[in-house]
């Protein structure tokens, strides 16, 4: 079994933050773990240009950060980046057990930053499970990292961010996009999205959803209705539109199966997408060798999580460098950043989400509490 | 089908490769998930579930849902989203949890 300063699991944002800025603050036994066969997580496919008051990485594409990311790992030697390495358990006395080209490895991290990401959330209709009907992420997945035509006529549902830039995508490479419809009466995203598809001549039906999806061994067409304003369908409202693809981008929810494993205390956060660890304000966790980066502790965006991936490691070095007077300032500095980026309406929503997990620091609920951690 | 023109991302693809799927033979490119090779061939069902027999493709493209599981050279339970596709591979549609007597 392999010892080490700190073992990063999950290689996209937050990930790769963390293991730079761990190296880069003096930790020479690093360890990065990433499922995939390359590095950069979901950034690999964001083709739009990130924006945010703050200047972290404002106006560069997705894809791009990602390579300025594997370009910077490429000079650290003393980090062990290792793709195609498939986190399998954190188990009770602390190892992290993954697999790595058909093998099963066994690591002893004194500490472990969890930044494994997020995963789609599905949506409850009649006929949901046809093929055809995917995830936002998925449909940028073949679009924008495979260059493969994800359907011919696209049903967008949601218009938050993520479905508009994604209807946008599908413009861009030449796919109709028949409508975004959004249950609530609020077009999430930001206006400069919107307005973009508007100009597509693509309609953003606001008060609608998706009653049922029909099709024989695939998606033939989906029907959509009306809401009204208490989200109760109006009936006779019902439309049938003739597409191939439904694309779902309905929210995320965080993957923290791990720190489930890792005994960290959980609380149910809606504004976070789900359960989430409990963190403190240097992003620690109930166990402390355990701490968590980005969207699996909620959900926000690459910018946040890159943040938060150096706050991370940061924190873990403080501790196995005490009194280091650089290392906390350094903490402190990335934590003015973060508080930065979340100022203003646009971030009061993670504001409110984190204000209640702070809150529920000793009073979540913890039905995922091992007992030998007691 | 793939995209040829786009305006931002530049599509390099390789030499073309040849895989079969429930015995008829595909071509794809090297890089491309068996899934996405699959697609772009107008597959879009790949498996189906197990108690009422529904078809299924994928829905996350990432590796989480499990929605992809196909048989791949003989292992059942492989995650075709994520997997790559190499020249002469052989995929099946997997009946049922898959059979993994005879493995390991």
């Amino acid at each position: 079994m392999e010892k080490c300063e700190l073992a990063i699991v999950g290689g996209g944002p937050a990930g790769l933050a963390a293991a730079l800025k761990a190296r880069e603050l003096g930790l020479k036994e690093i360890y990065l773990l990433e499922r995939d066969n390359f590095l950069g997580g979901q950034l690999v496919k964001q083709t739009h240009q990130f924006f945010g008051s703050h200047k972290q990485f404002a106006g560069i594409r997705g894809i791009d950060i990602a390579e300025i990311f594997k370009d910077k790992l490429e000079d650290q030697p003393e980090i062990q980046a290792l793709k195609g390495a498939v986190a399998q358990g954190y188990y009770e006395d602390d190892v992290l057990g993954y697999s790595y080209r058909g093998k099963f490895f066994k690591l002893k991290p004194e500490k472990t930053i969890l930044a494994t990401g997020a995963s789609e959330k599905m949506l409850s209709f009649p006929n949901n499970d046809l093929p055809g009907i995917y995830g936002a992420g998925a449909v940028q997945t073949l679009m924008n990292q495979y260059g493969i035509i994800p359907g011919e006529k696209i049903l967008m549902i949601g218009a938050g961010n993520i479905g508009l830039i994604v209807a946008y995508q599908l413009l861009q490479a030449g796919i109709e996009v028949e409508a975004v419809i959004e249950a609530t009466g609020i077009i999430g995203g930001y206006a400069v999205h919107a307005s973009k598809i508007r100009r597509a001549g693509i309609p953003i039906l606001t008060y609608h959803t998706i009653k049922e999806a029909r099709g024989d061994e695939e998606v033939e067409s989906a029907v959509i209705q009306k809401l009204n304003e208490n989200w109760q369908p109006v009936p006779g409202t019902e439309q049938e539109m003739e597409i191939d693809t439904i694309c779902l981008a309905v929210g995320l929810t965080p993957k923290v199966d791990l720190a489930i494993q890792a005994g960290c205390q959980m609380a149910y956060v809606a504004e976070l997408g789900g359960d989430v660890p409990v963190r403190d304000e240097n992003l620690q966790t109930s166990n402390s060798r355990v701490y968590i980066a980005g969207d699996s502790a909620g959900i926000e965006e690459a910018t946040a999580a890159i943040l938060e991936g150096e706050l991370a490691a940061a924190s873990a070095a403080g501790e196995i460098f005490p009194g280091n007077s650089a290392i906390a300032q350094e903490r402190r500095e990335i934590k003015e950043k973060l508080a930065d980026l979340r100022r203003g309406p646009v971030g009061e929503h993670i504001r409110r989400g984190l204000a209640r997990v702070r809150r529920n620091q000793n009073a979540g609920r913890d039905r995922y509490t091992r007992s030998w951690k007691n | 089908m793939r995209i040829k023109d786009h305006p931002i991302l530049d599509f390099k693809r390789g030499e073309k490769i040849t895989f079969s799927y429930n015995g008829k033979s595909i071509s794809a490119y090297p890089g491309e998930t068996i899934a996405s090779a699959l697609h772009a061939a107008g597959i879009r069902k790949l498996t189906s579930s197990q108690k009422h027999q529904r078809p299924r493709g994928f829905f996350c493209a990432i590796g989480n849902c499990s929605s992809c599981l196909m048989v791949v050279d003989g292992e059942p339970n492989v995650k075709t989203c994520v997997v790559e596709v190499e020249e002469g591979m052989v995929v099946e549609e997997q009946q049922g949890k898959g059979d993994l007597s005879g493995k390991v």
